[in-house]
């Protein structure tokens, strides 16, 4: 059992849990990610660990509520634990020898691009952020992020805060005027998708942190499966995080919608059951 | 006088057109008299080629002398002496291949039923004796078992009865290994492994979940913490695909993917979280255990057609005769000497079909079974909306990866020492489908206790 040690709403759909966890903290990584069960008869989630603290021995997991566990999971309050917690699992991110970066967050994306762009900022390098959300009220981590980069570029759909537009116009601004090493795109399968065409034509390495569907987080099931560069790869033993200039999103977001309906099912039957 | 009968006696089970929408046990087990009548066909034989056909060598005619004297604990105790999980071996060792093979009774007719009356004892004495298990006085010594499958959990339990300290590290929620993420409900019962493990704990074992050894913990970091011998049973975990075109498509899973989700997430039951793809024609690609077990729970989660395809002919299939017994009767459709080359999918990525060759069979291989070859001008197409691949698994790179001087060769197997399971790491042993690559539960019992043995000598 998992205890809860901190728990805040992050805006209106994304909250943050801080979990005792020490023999993970311990060896917690920037890039890597445990697997959860809420409760006895709950399945096998992935989540992308945003944050660890090995003295005090807790993780960070920040989630967006999406389906019928992360409901469950925010059920949950400060006290109460949470069945199984499993990691650090894939592989930490690279962070060596990197002069400038360029970190680019869609939404919940940035819980995870955050520890990155921090891990990268203590390492020295230059680190400018461009942070994307649809409107001012899903805004997570802007001061975190000033904190870490150079430049900080806040872009929403609606442009009810920073500017309007997609973190791809932003990107391209910095791209023109800066010379990157890398840039690091972590957020839905789209808005990384779009960044890695735009990064090919510029011709900047790009890393991309998958989060397909997956049971076990070790190998062992194979659901987790992406094609990269016309190779089959585990995302969960071979990334999360991968080239995103060979990543197939476009398989990678049917793979996605595989248990859509089953989803949307399991929601509507969480939402009764709280109701009554 | 032995009973000469031809026959078995015949094993009491549910009717196949009732089982195939349930997921309950499917043979019910003999009664004391069927168990009787059974062991009465053995012969007593002097030279004992059962014997020898058991891989750990369990003195067969003796515990069945003791069925026919009604002592069934005795006979448990004379089983229990070589295995420590019989009620699971009863039920799912190849007998055909191992024990029964050799019976004298199979020249001429059906052999002894040595399996089930392995079960019955098995059953009879988790039903009938409630002895609490003795907790022995620990030698002060740690020991450290990675992995919780059959290998692990029996050098856990014979090194815990001479008095180590064992701790069972388990990468998964729940201990058992593929007794509980692979091999379903209906063929072996979760609860009967749980008791196996309940045995274990109450014996002062401590089983940590959880935890993925080579990740959150290394080998290294298990000898830094105290523990003064390891033993790696983390069997052969890595689904391996046949690599052609199509198998990321959705409706395509791994054997292994698809089990775990029915098995260990029960996502056959209407309460669970899990999601399972109901298919309504599934094909199964392989001729294994594996591939009955996923053959019938698809079955069983509603498939109207449900397919085995398999490259060779059914002389070769390896699956127990048992299970490919129960999968016919079940209605599974047996397409053998075919072979898919491509999966098809429609324009959102789904599976909508296979494309196959018929095959034939040439010269033997290497391996001894006859070599399959592509008929000329056979391919066809196989509708099909899941597509499940149980064409065999590897070990998980992640421990040899993460332990410097942990030998293992081509296949990833872990090098060890024939008897001892002892690796190139001193202090460190394996054995099981870890070292072998997919094999056998008895096997990978047999090698956890010749481990045990080895560890308490390395020790002493
Ligand atoms: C579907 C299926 C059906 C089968 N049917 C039969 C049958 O009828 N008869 C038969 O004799 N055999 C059968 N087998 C084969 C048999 O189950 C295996 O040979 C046997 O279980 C191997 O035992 P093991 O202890 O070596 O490994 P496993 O049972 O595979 O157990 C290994 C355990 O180690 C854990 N592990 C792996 N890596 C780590 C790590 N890094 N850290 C911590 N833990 C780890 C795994 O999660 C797993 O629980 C079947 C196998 C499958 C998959
Ligand atoms: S999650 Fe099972 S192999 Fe990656």
């Amino acid at each position: 059992m998992f205890e809860i040690v901190k728990k805040e709403a992050l805006n209106p759909t994304v909250s943050r849990m801080v979990i005792k966890a020490p023999l993970v903290a311990q060896k917690a990584q920037a890039g890597q990610f445990i697997i959860l069960r809420v409760d006895e008869r709950g399945e096998r989630i992935p989540l992308t660990i945003a944050g660890y603290d090995r003295e005090a021995g807790t993780v960070t997991i920040i989630y967006q509520i999406v389906g019928a566990t992360t409901m469950r999971l925010d059920r949950l309050q400060e006290g109460d634990c949470l069945h199984d917690f499993v990691g650090p699992l894939g592989k930490p991110t690279e962070t060596e020898g990197l002069k400038r970066v360029a970190v680019v967050g869609g939404g919940v994306g940035c819980a995870i691009a955050l520890p990155v762009a921090q891990a990268l900022a203590a390492k020295g390098t230059i680190v400018d952020t461009v942070a994307g959300f649809r409107n001012k009220d899903l805004v997570i981590l802007e001061e975190e992020f000033r904190a870490a980069s150079k430049e900080y570029r806040l872009m929403t759909d609606d442009g009810s805060a920073g500017e309007k537009g997609l973190v791809t116009e932003a990107l391209k601004d910095l791209l023109e005027k800066n010379t990157y090493d890398e840039v690091i795109a972590i957020g839905p399968l789209v808005m990384m998708k779009f960044v890695s065409l735009l990064t090919k034509e510029y011709n900047v390495k790009t890393v991309v942190s998958m989060n397909p569907v997956m049971i076990d987080g070790t190998g062992m099931c194979g659901g987790c499966r992406i094609s990269v560069g016309g190779e089959t790869k585990f995302a969960c033993v071979d990334g999360p995080e991968f080239d995103g200039h060979l990543v197939d999103f476009d398989l990678a977001m049917e793979r996605g919608r595989t248990y859509h309906a089953y989803e949307q099912e399991r929601c509507n039957l969480f939402k009764k059951e709280v109701q009554e | 006088m032995a009973d000469m009968r031809l026959e078995k006696q015949p094993m009491p089970q549910l009717a196949p057109e009732i089982r195939n929408k349930n997921f309950e046990e499917v043979a019910l087990g003999y009664t004391e008299e069927q168990a009787v009548a059974e062991a009465n066909r053995c012969l007593q034989c002097k030279h004992q080629p059962c014997v020898g056909g058991c891989p750990v060598q369990i003195d067969i005619p003796a515990f069945i002398q003791k069925v026919q004297q009604r002592d069934f604990e005795g006979a448990y105790q004379i089983i229990s002496a070589q295995s420590a999980l019989p009620a699971v071996c009863g039920r799912v060792c190849p007998q055909e291949t191992q024990c029964e093979g050799k019976c004298v009774r199979g020249i001429k007719g059906e052999p002894v039923a040595i399996g089930r009356l392995e079960r019955f004892v098995a059953d009879w004495h988790m039903a009938n004796v409630k002895e609490p298990p003795v907790k022995p006085e620990s030698n002060g010594k740690k020991i450290a078992i990675i992995g919780s499958g059959p290998a692990g959990l029996t050098c856990a339990g014979d090194l815990a009865r001479k008095g180590y300290e064992v701790t069972v590290f388990e990468a998964l929620h729940v201990a058992g290994g593929v007794l509980v993420y692979g091999i379903p409900e209906f063929r072996l019962p979760k609860a009967i492994v749980a008791k196996e493990i309940e045995g274990l704990k109450a014996m002062g074992v401590k089983v940590e979940t959880n935890m993925v050894i080579g990740r959150v913990l290394s080998v290294d970091d298990l000898f830094a913490m105290g523990f003064e011998g390891i033993f790696i049973g983390s069997g052969a975990g890595l689904p391996r695909f046949m690599g052609i075109p199509g198998e990321n498509l959705k409706g395509v899973f791994s054997a292994n993917e698809y089990l775990t989700r029915v098995n260990l997430m029960k996502a056959y039951l209407p309460d669970s979280e899990t999601p399972i793809q109901r298919g309504k024609k599934v094909a199964v690609v392989g001729g294994g255990n594996v591939a009955m077990d996923a053959a019938r729970c698809a079955k069983r989660l509603g498939a109207e057609e449900v397919y085995i395809v398999y490259r060779r002919s059914m002389e070769e299939i390896p699956a127990r005769a048992e299970e490919i017994h129960h999968a016919i009767e079940e209605g599974i459709i047996f397409k053998t000497l075919t072979n898919p080359t491509e999966i098809l999918g429609d324009e959102h990525q789904n599976v909508v079909g296979m494309t196959c060759l018929e095959m034939e069979l040439g010269a033997p291989d290497e391996s001894g079974r006859r070599r399959p070859m592509v008929k000329e001008g056979s391919e066809h197409r196989l509708d099909t909306d899941v597509v499940i691949m149980a064409i065999g698994t590897s070990p998980n790179p992640l421990i040899r990866s993460t332990t410097p001087g942990l030998e293992t060769n081509k296949w990833g197997c872990i090098v060890t020492e024939e008897e001892s399971g002892k690796t190139s790491r001193e202090g460190v042993y394996a054995g099981g489908d870890a070292v072998t690559g997919a094999a056998t539960v008895i096997l990978a019992m047999g090698a956890g206790k010749q481990a045990a043995k080895a560890i308490d000598e390395y020790l002493k």
